[in-house]
Parts: C-alpha cells; structure tokens; sequence
C-alpha cells in the first residue's frame, strides 16, 4: 500500500482486498472486553477537519484511540484557518508536533492530494472526505458492509455482485469513491439520478448510469441510498422534494421489489421522506448504523496498515485472541438470511 | 549618432541577411552594407530576427497589486520575452476605468523604457458590467485608448455588449471580450469533462465560452463593429469564429500559450500553477487551437501574462487565484507548438506575434515590417537554444509559471525598443 490513502483508486484489488480482512480482525477486538490494541502507542494521529463532521471525526477518533495512538483534534472550521493559504500554516504546525499521521476533511476537492504532495507534511495522509471529489474511507466501509452482507467473508472480493447507488452523483465524493473501489473489487456498478445530477464526463467511468431507478432494482444486490441535500432544488437540479421523492427515493414498495438478499445502505445523515423513507431507513434491510460500527474497523485497519507497517495487528498482543479460534469472525458476520428473519 | 549592426540574421527565418539600424530607426537591410564601420556590432548567425512583439493581454497589475508585478517588473518581463510593447489590462486597482488612470499607467509605462505600454480601459465603471466607462474620454486622453476591456469579467448584459460595440465606432476602437456566461460558470475551477468528473472540482463548461462568443459575433455583425475575443480556448470558439469570418464580420481572436500546450490532464496534480482562466482544455481543444492559430481563424498570440504573489498559489486548488505568467515564455511555447511541429514559419509568428496584435490595437511604430525607415523595434531569437525554465530567473516579480523545469526550444538574445537594446544575449540591458 501507498504512505497515503487520497483516493479509492490508490488502492489495487488486493489492497482492498487486505484492509478488508484486517478490518474484519479489528472487529473481533471490539467483542473483547479490552477493545484496545498496543499497536500505535507512542504514535499521534491528528484529526484536522476544516468542516464540521462529527460523526466521521469520532470514528476515526475511536479508531485511533483503539489502537493506542495519541488522538489531536483540530477543528479549523470557524476559526482564522478558512482561507486557503493557511492549510500550509496548519500543516506547518502539525508537523511541528511530529504527527504521524493527519486525518484531513476538507470542503475543497483534492486538499488532502495537495497536503499530501506538498513538502508541508512528513507523516502520512488520510482523506476524510474533500469536497465533491473521495471519501475512501466510507467506500472501505461500504465494501467490508457489502462483503459481509453478500459473500463468505474474508479473502473475498465483490466479483459479479451488482452494486446500484442512488442520488447526487454530482456532487457526491461517496459515490466517486466507490465507483472506483466497488469496481476494482469487481462489482458492477449502476448509478442512478436524475441527468442533472449525473456529472459531464461519467461515461468514462468504469460503471453504468441509468436515470430509471425502477429498472434496475430488481437486479440489485445493494441499493446505496445517497444524501440529497434540499437546496439543490433551488439551483433547478430538481423541481421540488415531492418529485424527487417520487423518482428516485426509495419506499416500501420499491424495496419489495428488490431481490430478498439485497440490502439497503447509507453512509448518513439520512434525509427521511427525500430519499429514503423512515419505513425503509427502519427496516432490517437497511444497514445503516452497522455501516457506522463498521466504520471504526475499517479506520482501524487504515490506519493501521498505513502506520503500524507489517507487524501483525492483533497476534501480536498480550491479550488472548478470540481471532485464533476456529469460528470467532463467523460468528460475528451477520447473514443476510438472519437479516431478513428479524 | 547610435549605429547597431546586426549582423547574418535570418529576417524573418529568411535568407540570411545585415541590419543597420541608426537612431533608432532600421537605416538598412541587405548585404555588405555601407557606413556599418562604426556600427556596434551583434553577431546573429542562426539566429531569426523578428519585428518587436506585441501583446494584446498583459496583466501588469499597477496600481494596486504592485505585490505581484508594477509596470516596471513587468515590462522588464515584456522584454525578456522579445515584446516591444504590450496591452496592460484593465482591471487594476482602482479599475483603468477613467481617463486618469489610464494616464498614470501610460505615464509608468513611459518611465519604464524598457517596453512601450499600451493602457487597455475597461467597458464598464468598475468592471461590474452595468454603465458604460467614459471610453471617450479614455480614447481622448494621452494614453490615447483603443482597446476596451473588462477582462477577468465577462460583458454579460447584451444591450451593455451592443452599446459598447457601437459606441466605440465613433473612435475605432475595439471591445475584447472576457467570454464566460456568468451563470454557467459559478464557481467554475477547471474544464468541465472527464477530468473534472473525476476530480469532483466544479466544471467550466466549453458552452459558457462559446455562447458568449457566438451572441458577440452576432451583435458586432448587427451594429458593424469590431469585437476581438480574449484567450479562445476551445474548438466549438474556434468554429464559431471561423463562421463569423467566413461572413466577412469584423472579428478578431487571440489564443494564449499555455492553451496551445497544456490540457486538463494537468489539473489531475491538483497544482494551482495549472488554475487559470479560461480553464486548460482538452487535447482536442489544443489541437483545434493550433490549426486555427496556423489557418488565421485565431489572429494572434496574447499572452494573458497574470501574475499572483508565491502564496496565492501555494494552497490548495479551491482557494489558488486563477492565472500564469506567461511573456518570458511565450516565444518558447509558440516555436515549440507551432514552429517546430511545422504549423507555422517564423513569418507566421511575426504576423501572430507582432502584426496582427499591432494592427488590432491599432498600435503605431509597432508590428511594421524590417525595411528601412521603420522604427527599430526588433526582436532576435535563437532557436536553436535549449533549456529548461528556471522561474528564479525571471523578471517578472512573480514566479507562477506552469512550465518550471520544462524543456523549451529557443531564447531571445536580443531586444530592441527603437534601437536601443533593452535585452543583451538573454540578459536584461
Ligand atoms: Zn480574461
């Protein structure tokens, strides 16, 4: 793997394919009573988030902290850091404080590229989310969730698994990370909004678009439901909520016409009665708040894998791993079939 | 009496040949001349002699942002890169808008001495597109003002457009045109294509360029008056301007250096020296430019030279200034694109370089052929030099060039404003 995780296209098959695994370890230390590993201690990973993300920040706080690292939040929003050329400033700073690694969210696309490839910054760089362009990180979860949900688990990629993801695509830094991931795991990925939230140039992408989300819900093994935010409606992307809802929200009766193996996803915050109905958003199908735990492992493993180098993670802890025995991760690996009988 | 002789220089990339110039005036052209004994002698064997470059778009920034260039630094710039005289822009602080501060700028350029200084007045008061400067007045004044602009803005109100077009007639002026729908662009930060798709940065669309330029043409033809347009980037523009010549209208285009050499492809570094306005394009889009340049549907070079302090671009993308310096490398960027790919000889650059801005601007002693009796405004090149390109050397006071380390064929040795050499072997005189 590379010294910075930027973009979801960074990552080869078998890149993903060992963060996933290694997530799937750092899962079972979650069931341990101690859920911390000695693994970055005497390390610092700084959180600089140039937007408000709570929930992104404290996953991959969690995911630090869990591994014993020291945690530095830095909150630029609001502050004197919102002009552009104080992200050097920052940067300047943090890597006076010797951070190992920074944990970047900024509104600017390619911020975390530019922090990265600038001589600003010696640790490693980790995109949290910039702009309209990646968030790898949420597309790692969405995969590990896919991976559990849709295969037998560990050393498995996505390979013939059909992947639909609904919504902005426009301005979408989800979707763009997973178009790359999902399809370097070898899923097949449709998107679906309307044109006007497709963005110029996506028939280079390596993936389908469709402006009929009824059309290809039926062959559907995942629907990701993506965030819309109002406002757009304002700029003409749509013409109001109600028609929004109405094409391309998913309700009851479209998530009964998916395949009884499919799942629902969404990285959150959801829009109830936009694009997901609280019917849906509340079904067993939908798997949102395990896509949220998930997250902490697959943080976990990033960081790992970026800073801890080759040692393994959890073997090599004092504490007794439930991971030797023969069956603790399948155990733990929810089945869509039991799912589905909740 | 100050005699120079310049001594086997192919005029024009032609037949090798002497140049007498005395008191600032070319007394001589041909071989063996006479009276060249007490002449100061430059030896120019290999090398092309071209009439002094002309700019139609330099951003020399004085007044108010003498932090990244003043009329000095950059005619100094201006003259490295083999220009006898160039069109400052408008949109300074405050705006060329008046007859006063076209005067001051003019005033500067005179100072100056290494470069003659052409001051641009803008179209509307402030550059905010709703009243009309007082073009006549601009016109009037010392600085005697033909080329209008708002440049960095687009003249989006049609009636404005129009108005400004007619008006101008009175004076043979011209309006060069910023062309950027307004709307289309809103927070615009690269091309919009495949690229930007990727990259999740805010698409400029070729449209929003060529909306503006197909109603411009259209309005020029209406009232029968002349409209330039600024930096034509894309090859739907270069259709549309051929259509509108193709009808006899009095239009006239420009195309800039970094368009006829860099694409969009750039951008994926996420390196603001690659921000700039319009947007690099497609390599589609340079490859049209290129023929258009060669074909005369593009009438000439404008370099758009737009300098920004160190720190305006050493951010990240979203909050970098648009823009690149561009007059110390412009020659470089034409012989690589357009005379060493075989698209244009070296009398094709002294028409795209020097006659054709001239003739635009309406620009006297400038762009006038090498023959005795024209003024000495010269410039001599050696093509056969290559180097990559150190910023650190430049005269401009700023360094955002996005060619830093790139290899570029040929240097000018020498410059000449009326006679006196303003550049010796590269080097400022
Ligand atoms: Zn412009």
């Amino acid at each position: 793997m590379k010294r910075h995780l930027i973009s979801a296209a960074d990552l080869t098959r078998d890149d993903a394919v060992l963060i996933l695994d290694t997530a799937e370890e750092m899962a079972r230390v979650a069931d341990r009573p101690i859920k911390k590993l000695p693994t970055l201690r005497g390390r610092t990973v700084v959180n600089l988030f140039f937007e408000d993300s709570t929930r992104t920040r404290i996953s991959f706080e969690a995911a630090a902290k869990r591994l014993s690292a020291d945690v530095i939040n830095f909150s630029a929003k609001g502050s004197s850091v919102s002009k552009g050329e104080s992200l050097k400033d920052t940067a300047l700073t943090l890597e006076a404080m010797g951070a190992d690694a920074v944990v970047i969210r900024h509104g600017d696309s390619g911020a975390p590229h530019r922090l990265a490839t600038s001589d600003w910054i010696g640790g490693s760089v980790v995109n949290a989310g910039d702009g309209t362009h990646e968030h790898p990180t949420q597309a790692l979860l969405d995969a590990f969730t896919m991976r559990r949900h849709l295969t037998d688990g560990a050393g498995q990629d996505l390979s013939g698994r059909h992947i639909t993801i609904v919504g902005d695509i426009l301005h979408s830094r989800v979707a763009r990370s997973n178009v790359h991931l999902l399809t370097t795991l070898g899923a097949e990925v449709t998107l679906v909004a309307p044109p006007t939230l497709v963005p110029v140039g996506v028939e280079r992408w390596p993936c389908e678009v469709s402006y009929d989300l009824d059309a290809v819900l039926t062959k559907s093994d995942a629907v990701m439901m993506l965030r819309v935010q109002r406002e757009r409606m304002n700029a003409a992307f749509f013409p109001t909520e109600r028609e929004y809802a109405r094409r391309y929200g998913l309700d009851g009766d479209r998530m009964g016409r998916m395949p009884d193996h499919a799942i629902v996803m969404h990285p959150g915050p959801m829009n109830r009665g936009m694009e997901i109905t609280a019917q849906v958003a509340d079904s067993p199908r939908c798997t949102a708040v395990e896509q949220v735990a998930n997250g902490v492992s697959i943080r976990m493993a990033v960081l790992y894998l970026l800073l801890g180098g080759n040692e393994p993670a959890v073997t090599t802890t004092a504490h007794p791993s439930p991971a030797t025995t023969p069956d603790g991760g399948a155990a733990r690996r929810p089945s869509s079939r039991t799912e589905e009988t909740k | 009496m100050s005699k120079t002789l310049i001594r086997g220089a192919k005029v024009l990339g032609g037949e090798a040949q002497d140049v007498l110039i005395t008191d600032g005036v070319i007394a001589a052209v041909g071989d063996e001349l006479a009276g060249t004994e007490d002449a100061a002698v430059v030896e120019a064997a290999g090398r092309i002699l071209l009439p002094g470059l002309v700019d139609l778009h330099t951003h020399l920034r004085e007044p108010g942002r003498e932090d990244s260039e003043t009329v000095l630094t950059g005619t100094k710039a201006a003259a490295v890169g083999g220009f006898t005289a160039v069109h400052a822009m408008a949109n300074t602080f405050p705006v060329a808008d008046t007859a006063g501060v076209v005067e001051q700028v003019w005033r500067l350029g005179k100072e100056s001495g290494y470069c003659d200084v052409q001051p641009v007045g803008a179209v509307t008061v402030g550059l905010e597109g709703k009243k009309l400067a007082e073009l006549g007045a601009m016109h009037d004044s010392a600085a005697g003002v033909r080329v209008f602009s708002d440049d960095g803005k687009c003249v989006d109100d049609a009636v404005i457009m129009r108005r400004a077009l007619e008006y101008v007639k009175a004076f043979d002026g011209v309006i060069a045109q910023h062309a950027q729908e307004p709307r289309l662009t809103e927070g615009a930060q690269m091309n919009e294509g495949i690229v930007s798709a990727e990259l999740g940065l805010a698409g400029w669309p070729a449209v929003a360029e060529e909306s503006i330029i197909a109603r411009d043409v259209l309005l020029a033809a209406h009232v029968g008056s002349r409209v330039h347009i600024c930096h034509l980037s894309t090859a739907g523009s270069v259709e549309i301007v051929r259509w509108a010549k193709s009808k006899g209208w009095n239009v006239t285009a420009e195309v800039t250096p970094h368009h006829l050499l860099l694409t969009d492809e750039l951008v994926r570094s996420y390196n603001p020296v690659y921000k700039v306005n319009p947007p690099l394009r497609t390599e589609a889009d340079v490859l049209a430019l290129r023929e258009a340049l060669a074909d005369g549907t593009i009438d000439c070079v404008a370099t758009d030279h737009a300098p920004h302090p160190h720190e305006d671009k050493d951010c990240e993308w979203g909050a970098a200034a648009m823009g690149m310096v561009g007059l110390e490398t412009a020659l470089s960027v034409v012989q690589h694109t357009m005379v060493d790919t075989g698209l244009l000889d070296w009398a094709g650059v002294a028409d795209r370089m020097s006659f054709r801005p001239a003739e635009i601007g309406r620009l006297k002693g400038h762009g006038r052929p090498v023959s005795p009796g024209e003024p000495a405004n010269l410039t001599l090149l050696d093509p056969a030099y290559r180097g990559p390109v150190d910023p650190a050397g430049f005269a401009s006071r700023s360094r955002n060039t996005p060619y830093e380390g790139r290899e570029l064929p040929g240097r000018v040795s020498h410059t000449f404003l009326r006679g006196r050499a303003t550049v010796v072997d590269g080097k400022l005189a």
